[in-house]
């Protein structure tokens, strides 16, 4: 029994087959991986999961604790302890960072805004007052996006890609905020083609053209997925329906 | 109501206390209390339906501390007729934050019109803050007709702070001569049947003049916004830009004419509008963190008012 489970969750996006009969069963607690060349359907199934606009006419059904999300909206599903993490984050016009973080937080105070900044590795002096808009770079947004999550305290997280735009040595920033998530008890699902980020995880859901073509164990899926995949001519077909 | 209770609405009563920092205080058409700085001129003329407002900062006079207008109407009905003569020496330096309180209007027009001079070097900086009733039973038309002379900074924002808008009717024109700069600035929300018009025009006429227009405006309900913008070009390396974002929701209207008129080859001048609903990506971030679509929308709008 997983915490979300998707039973023949199926998804047309302009008449096309997008996400293909998808039965996946995430574990309560557990890091899970979707990995998978780009144009896979990874960031759509967690848009579909989130239930995002455009992406809610689904077949199939999707139970988040027993409960199915079919006709729940966005607000709904974050209310029950869902979220997202975006690939590549919004930017909002003269909104500060304290102010975006406030609005997600649990505990609407300052000291939760500098605490998760802190854990992302930025400096709260420097930035609670910025403002989260094209001033910051990306990876500082994609830092942000992680902190306004810590500072909500979901019980399940869809992060899609949290590596891009993400130096080295933030990495393991990143890294240590999705271990607090696992350690106080959230159910995380880390979306990726990159092998470190996969190895964060304990189970991987490896999908190609909407399907699940492979799962279990990240010693299992990480051979399969480095001969078979990362060779594979579909990684070179750019996103553009993504993100 | 009377005046003192309007500033401490606007937050003034303590800064008007301070004996350096220069202040005006105007309900309705007489002048209520006023302090001036060593350098700052002031002078004031109350005509039967209005005021007439002299303001002189001599050549190289750095005006420290913001000088404070307060320009209230503690009645229900009324009209204020404000004229404004503003000349700001060279090298001079002013910053001016100006309060308009009406907090109780029903039926309350304001009119501004302003001429103003900024000399050589000089810079002059006016931030207008608006309190109005929550009714909207207001009519504001602040116009304004500002010269730069060569190097004058000129920098000015239009904000309403509380309460509707009811009409508001801005019409300003800025003309700057070589290596002036000119930065308008205006936010403003409205609701209900609101009405906002905003005219911002900009003339860069000396080399590498610059200027940039910039409009903020949100609108809901049966709320009507227009924002004509206009920069022209006439002189070498001139730069403009004119930025628009209007946000519409329910049965709110809003047009948007960005003009650009450039008339020197090495001039450039920039533009760009955006009318529509919020972001939808910006909206459902806030949705998947558990806002109400309503929350998240006003989160929205008080970011890009702000
Ligand atoms: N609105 C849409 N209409 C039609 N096709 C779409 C739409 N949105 C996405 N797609 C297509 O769906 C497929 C899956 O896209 P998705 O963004 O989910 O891939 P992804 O696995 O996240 O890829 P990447 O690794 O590049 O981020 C792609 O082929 C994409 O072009
Ligand atoms: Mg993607």
């Amino acid at each position: 029994m997983g915490v979300l489970e998707t039973r023949n969750l199926s998804l047309k996006l302009n008449g096309k087959n997008i996400l293909d009969k998808l039965n996946i069963d995430l574990w309560q607690g557990h890091v899970h991986a979707v990995v998978g060349p780009n144009g896979a359907g990874k960031s759509t199934l967690a848009y579909t999961i989130m239930g995002l606009d455009g992406y809610r006419n689904i077949e199939g059904d999707i139970f988040f604790n027993g409960v199915s999300l079919k006709n729940k909206g966005v607000a709904e599903r974050a209310k029950m302890g869902i979220t997202l993490g975006w690939q590549e984050p919004a930017r909002y016009e003269g909104l500060t960072v304290k102010q975006f973080i406030i609005a997600s937080a649990k505990e609407k105070k300052v000291e939760t805004v500098e605490e998760v900044l802190s854990k992302v590795g930025l400096n709260p002096e420097e930035y609670i007052n910025r403002a989260v808009d094209k001033t910051l770079s990306g990876g500082e947004r994609k830092k942000i996006e992680l902190a306004s999550i810590l500072a909500m305290q979901p019980s399940f997280v869809m992060l899609d890609e949290p590596d891009s735009g993400i130096d080295v040595a933030s990495l393991e920033k990143i890294f240590e905020g999705i271990k607090l998530l696992k350690n106080y008890g959230a159910t995380v699902v880390l979306i990726t083609h990159s092998l470190t980020v996969m190895k964060q995880a304990e189970h991987a859901f490896l999908l190609c053209g909407g399907k699940i073509v492979e799962k279990g164990s990240i010693s299992k899926i990480e051979p399969y997925f480095e001969k078979e995949c990362l060779p594979c001519e579909h990684k070179n077909i750019p996103d553009k329906g993504g993100s | 109501m009377d005046i003192n209770e309007l500033l401490k609405l606007a937050e003034e009563d303590k800064a008007l206390m301070d004996k350096d920092t220069a202040h005006l205080t105007i309900n309705l058409n007489k002048v209520v209390s006023k302090n001036i700085v060593p350098g700052l001129h002031v002078d004031t003329k109350e005509l039967k339906d209005s005021v007439e407002v002299k303001i002189k900062v001599d050549d190289g006079v750095v005006i420290e501390k913001k000088v404070h207008l307060c320009f209230g109407v503690t009645h229900e009905k009324a009209l204020q007729k404000i004229k404004m003569d503003i000349d700001i020496g060279k090298n001079a330096s002013i910053s001016v934050l100006s309060h308009c309180i009406f907090p109780k209007a029903v039926d309350v027009k304001h009119i501004m019109d302003a001429k103003i001079n900024v000399g050589e070097n000089a810079s002059y900086t006016y931030e207008e803050k608006h309190i109005h009733s929550v009714d909207g039973g207001i009519e504001v038309y602040p116009k304004a007709d500002v010269k730069l002379d060569k190097k004058a900074k000129f920098k000015t924002t239009f904000e309403l702070v509380e309460g509707r808008v009811g009409k508001l009717d801005i019409n300003y024109s800025v003309t700057g001569l070589k290596e002036s700069v000119m930065e308008l600035m205006s936010k403003v929300s409205g609701r209900g049947d609101d009405i906002i018009k905003i005219k911002e025009g900009g003339n860069l006429i000396g080399e590498k003049a610059r200027g940039v227009l910039t409009s903020r405006v949100a609108v809901r309900d049966n709320a009507k916004a227009e924002v004509y913008n206009i920069i022209k070009a006439t002189a070498p390396y001139a730069r403009g830009h004119v930025d628009c974002k209007e946000i519409i929701q329910g049965n709110g209207v809003a047009t948007a004419i960005p003009v650009v008129e450039v008339k020197h080859p090495k001039a450039h001048v920039t533009h760009e509008a955006a009318i529509g609903s919020v972001n939808s990506k910006q909206l459902q971030t806030l949705m998947a963190r558990g806002l109400s679509e309503d929350d998240a929308t006003d989160l929205i709008i008080e970011g890009l008012l702000s």
